[in-house]
């Protein structure tokens, strides 16, 4: 496939922002079992809020790159019975929304008391709101996989493994970029976010590995044989039809060569995972500077991108076996 | 339920892009808006087509084949297509089960080209929406039209009928026919789309001649120039006489 930069936008920008939110509901859990120091709400969590919308608008205005009609796009939410990209154009923006409403209940300290847990441990608004982003933002995950994962075609996506990698990939950039934040606003929580970015990236290493292994002993379910449905073991493309070039031409191929796609896999292997894993580790050990943390989330996040370009490109789609010679 | 498909017949066609060109003619020229071609004149000309005829070449020197292999839009019976679009803008009408795009509704997200494999949706830059064969829905129901005149651009078009249309859930039509009676068959069957498109394969066409159909059995001493020739008067008989 032909990775498309507004799809990379969309995906890597609000894996962060989900990843980000989560990590903030992280610490407010933590924090309300008194296994973390409170956060003062005003400064930590609305500013984090904002940071984690701020990286979702941006995943969401580059999505409108993508469409070829993007004035049309309130259409996209009418075929969520069936259509995995219609749930997502339904999940983003309530979780943009619940975001919102969790940064604005911090700001304003708006905590009335929904109900109080058995210990005396009492459950506000804020949690409340929290809890519903934290299960929009895992929907938000699992929809933006599945898009990819329900195409039964394209074998390298059509598996759980495109899902788990769009959480783990997602909340790891998120963590980091949370770790970045505290380094910045409350220092008392790098340690605790820095563990979680840390954990978190290694796991995505782990199940980015995997969908590598299988994918690399994928084989091809249709032939040419199959394609155009003639027994021979050797068929000879000669002409595609067009002397140029079509949309099918450019769609589905990447249109580079063999030893760049295998350059960019170690890039991404190195960047999205070893290089920030190793940063996240400095702050663990107790230095947790910011730069080196702003280090590990840009590093962290063009490794992210080469990654999802590396995941489009990899992908073969079948009718590529129609397009093999001009002419 | 009707299933109106094109049955493309790979031993009769010839390669000479008259479906393609027709096909262009007629949906450039309809309601739903032309079909731009970009730089048609250029380096690198591109535009959108519903159908292409591909050449392949089957076998190894000298003994090879060439095929020329017409495709457009199968029209799935389970089209892969239709249930991923967000807008609902592609569907298969329950009537006669064509696929189509509703080109005021379609956002050109490609999402439903990924899910084809047999790449037949190409989408329009110029009107940036995604387009595909409507199997000439504005021609086949066009009650201005004679009966002869209601198919698909692409098979009128075809100067050795190689292009068979109709319904396929009718078994007794030309098309049921055609794929019981001389083997059609459907592509990529591996991903269960079930297209309602079919093909009818290569056929080795040989004449089949018995000796006695060459040489008359009723004739063993070959004397045919050897007949006689009785006078005009005289009654005449075949095989016996000349006249």
């Amino acid at each position: 496939m032909h990775p498309a930069f507004s799809v990379i936008f969309l995906t890597t920008l609000i894996g962060v922002g989900q990843g980000l939110f989560l990590a903030l509901f992280t610490a407010q859990s933590y924090a309300l079992f008194d296994l973390l120091p409170k956060q003062d709400g005003h400064a930590f969590y609305a500013h984090g809020s904002l940071i984690a919308l701020l990286f979702l608008i941006g995943g969401l205005v580059a999505s409108f790159f993508h469409l070829g009609r993007p004035e049309r796009a309130w259409r996209s939410a009418t075929q969520w019975r069936t259509s995995w990209l219609s749930r997502e154009v339904i999940v983003l923006p309530a979780f943009m929304g619940t975001v919102f409403l969790y940064g604005i209940a911090h700001l304003f300290d708006f905590k009335p008391v929904v109900a109080t847990l058995p210990g005396g441990i009492a459950i506000d608004l804020t949690v409340v709101i929290g809890a519903v982003g934290w299960v929009l933002a895992f929907a938000l995950y699992v929809c933006t996989g599945m898009i990819y994962a329900c195409l039964r075609f394209l074998r390298e996506w059509h598996s759980s493994l495109t899902v788990i990698n769009y959480i783990l990939l997602g909340g790891a950039s998120g963590f980091t970029l949370a770790t970045v934040f505290a380094a910045a606003a409350a220092p008392d929580l790098v340690r605790f976010f820095a563990g979680w970015a840390a954990i978190i990236t290694l796991l995505g290493l782990v199940s980015r590995a995997a969908s590598l292994v299988r994918n690399a002993r994928l084989k091809p379910k249709s032939t040419l044989q199959s394609a155009i449905g003639i027994k021979h073991p050797k068929i000879v493309q000669k002409a595609q039809g067009f002397m140029g070039s079509s949309f099918n031409t450019r769609e589905f191929f990447h249109g580079k060569s063999v030893g760049f796609l295998r350059s960019i896999k170690w890039i991404f292997l190195l960047l999205a995972f070893v290089v920030p894993a190793l940063l996240l580790a400095t702050a663990l050990t107790g230095v947790g500077a910011l730069g080196l943390m702003l280090i590990a989330f840009v590093v962290q996040y063009l490794g992210l991108m080469a990654e999802r370009w590396f995941f489009f490109a990899q992908a073969n789609h079948p009718q590529n076996l129609y397009y093999q010679a001009i002419g | 339920m009707t299933q109106l498909a094109l049955v493309i017949d790979l031993n009769v066609c010839v390669g000479c892009q008259a479906c393609v060109t027709n096909c262009k003619e007629w949906n450039t020229s309809g309601d739903a808006g032309p079909m731009v071609d970009q730089n048609p004149y250029g380096k690198d000309p591109t535009g959108t087509f519903f159908n292409r005829v591909q050449t392949f070449e089957v076998g190894e020197f000298p003994n090879t084949e060439t095929i020329h292999f017409p495709k457009s839009c199968l029209h799935c019976e389970d089209p892969p297509c239709v249930p991923v679009c967000p807008t609902g803008a592609s569907y298969k009408r329950k009537e006669d089960g064509i696929v189509l795009v509703d080109y005021d509704k379609c956002i050109g997200c490609k999402y439903c080209s990924w899910a084809c494999p047999y790449g037949v949706r190409e989408f329009d830059e110029s009107q940036k929406v995604m387009k595909k064969c409507t199997l000439c829905v504005d021609r086949i129901y066009d009650p201005n039209m004679t009966e002869e005149e209601r198919r698909p651009a692409c098979v009128r078009a075809c100067p050795t009928s190689a292009r068979l249309y109709g319904d396929i859930h009718d078994p007794e039509s030309e098309v049921s026919h055609a794929i019981r009676e001389a083997g059609g068959y459907q592509l990529m069957p591996e991903w269960g789309t079930s297209p309602a498109n079919h093909y009818l394969p290569r056929r080795k066409t040989k004449l089949r001649l018995r000796h006695d159909e060459i040489e008359r059995a009723d004739n063993p001493l070959k004397i045919d120039g050897l007949l006689p020739k009785p006078s005009k008067s005289e009654p005449s008989l075949d095989d016996v006489t000349s006249w």
